[in-house]
C-alpha cells in the first residue's frame, strides 16, 4: 500500500510523465468542459426563469459563483503545492504552483468584476468595503503578490520556495472569505448551496452545478496548458524534451 | 425559453448592459488565458529548436 503510493508520487513528480499524461488528458478535458459550459451558459441566459426580486440581472450568478469557487480552490491548490515544495522539494509542485497563480488571479478578477456589475442594479452600488468583498479583493492581491514574487526572483527554485511561503501564509484568508457572510453583517447574500440543503429552485441549482462543473474542467484545461509550457521551459536541457522537439 | 424575441433576450429585462458586460468580460479573460499559453508554447518550441540546431552545427 505505502509502496504503491510512493511509486505514484514519484511518477507524478516526474515532469516527463506529467507532460505525457497531461497531453493525453487535455483533448478529453476540453471536450468535457465544452459539453458542460455551452448548455450551462445557454440555460443560464435563456431558459432559467428570472429571479423574483432581481429579475434577469441574477443571470450573472451563473458565472460569478463558479469563478469565486475556482479562485478560492485554485488558491488552496497553490498553498498545498507550496507545502509539497517546502517539505519534499518536488519540482513538479513548483511548476504547478507557479502556473496556477495567473489563472487563479484571472478568476478572482472575474469574480470581483461580475460581482460589482451585479451589485449595481441589485444593491445600488458598484462596491462596498464589507467583509466578503474586501476579503475577496485581498485574495486577488495575494495572487498578484505571488506572481510578482515569482517574476522578481531569477532562480526558479528559490522563487518557488519564497512564493510557497507567501501562499501558505495567505491561505488564512480562505476561511475568512468563506465565513465572512456568517461572521459579519454584510450586503453579500449567504451561501445559496450547502452540502445539506439548498435555498434554490431545482432547475436553477442544476444549471448552476452544470456551469460549476464546466468551469472546473476549463480551469483544469488552462492549468494543464500553462503547466506544460512551464515544463518545456524548465526541462529544455533534458534529453526527452530535445527528442520530443526534434521529432 | 424565457424570452419571446431576440430583442427581449438582448434587453434582459432592463439589465441588458449589466448581464452582457459581465459575460463579455468573463469571456475575454478566459480567452486571454487560452491564447497566452498557446503562443508561449509556440515560441518555446521554436526557441528550443533553434538552440538544438546551433548545438548540432557546433558539434
Amino acid at each position: 500500500m505505502f509502496d504503491s503510493i510512493k511509486r505514484l508520487y514519484h511518477k507524478f513528480g516526474s515532469p516527463r510523465y506529467f507532460y505525457e499524461l497531461s497531453g493525453k488528458m487535455l483533448p478529453w478535458l476540453v471536450v468535457l468542459s465544452l459539453v458542460l459550459i455551452i448548455p450551462g451558459i445557454v440555460y443560464a441566459l435563456a431558459f432559467v426563469p428570472p429571479e423574483k426580486y432581481q429579475g434577469d440581472s441574477y443571470r450573472i450568478m451563473y458565472i460569478h459563483v463558479p469563478a469565486a469557487s475556482i479562485a478560492m480552490g485554485g488558491y488552496a491548490m497553490m498553498a498545498i503545492a507550496g507545502v509539497v515544495v517546502l517539505v519534499w522539494r518536488m519540482k513538479m509542485a513548483e511548476m504547478v504552483a507557479k502556473s496556477v497563480a495567473p489563472i487563479g488571479a484571472s478568476f478572482a478578477f472575474i469574480c470581483l468584476i461580475t460581482g460589482s456589475i451585479w451589485g449595481k442594479p441589485t444593491w445600488g452600488t458598484w462596491w462596498v468595503w464589507d467583509a466578503r468583498l474586501t476579503s475577496m479583493l485581498v485574495l486577488l492581491f495575494l495572487y498578484l503578490g505571488v506572481i510578482a514574487l515569482n517574476s522578481a526572483i531569477e532562480n526558479a527554485q528559490s522563487a518557488a520556495r519564497a512564493t510557497a511561503l507567501l501562499s501558505i501564509v495567505g491561505a488564512v484568508n480562505l476561511p475568512i472569505i468563506k465565513y465572512s457572510v456568517d461572521w459579519w453583517n454584510t450586503l453579500h447574500q449567504p451561501a445559496s448551496i450547502k452540502m445539506t440543503s439548498s435555498a434554490m429552485a431545482p432547475e436553477m441549482l442544476f444549471t448552476l452545478l452544470t456551469c460549476m462543473g464546466g468551469f472546473y474542467c476549463l480551469f483544469g484545461v488552462l492549468l494543464l496548458m500553462a503547466t506544460r509550457c512551464e515544463i518545456l521551459q524548465r526541462e529544455q536541457r533534458s534529453r526527452w524534451v530535445k527528442q520530443l522537439i526534434s521529432r | 425559453m424565457e424570452f419571446s424575441s431576440l430583442s427581449e433576450f438582448l434587453a434582459m429585462g432592463k439589465h441588458g448592459p449589466f448581464v452582457w458586460s459581465a459575460y463579455g468580460i468573463t469571456f475575454a479573460v478566459i480567452m486571454a488565458n487560452i491564447v497566452f499559453p498557446v503562443l508561449r508554447k509556440k515560441a518555446l518550441v521554436n526557441d528550443i529548436k533553434r538552440k538544438l540546431k546551433r548545438e548540432q552545427a557546433g558539434l
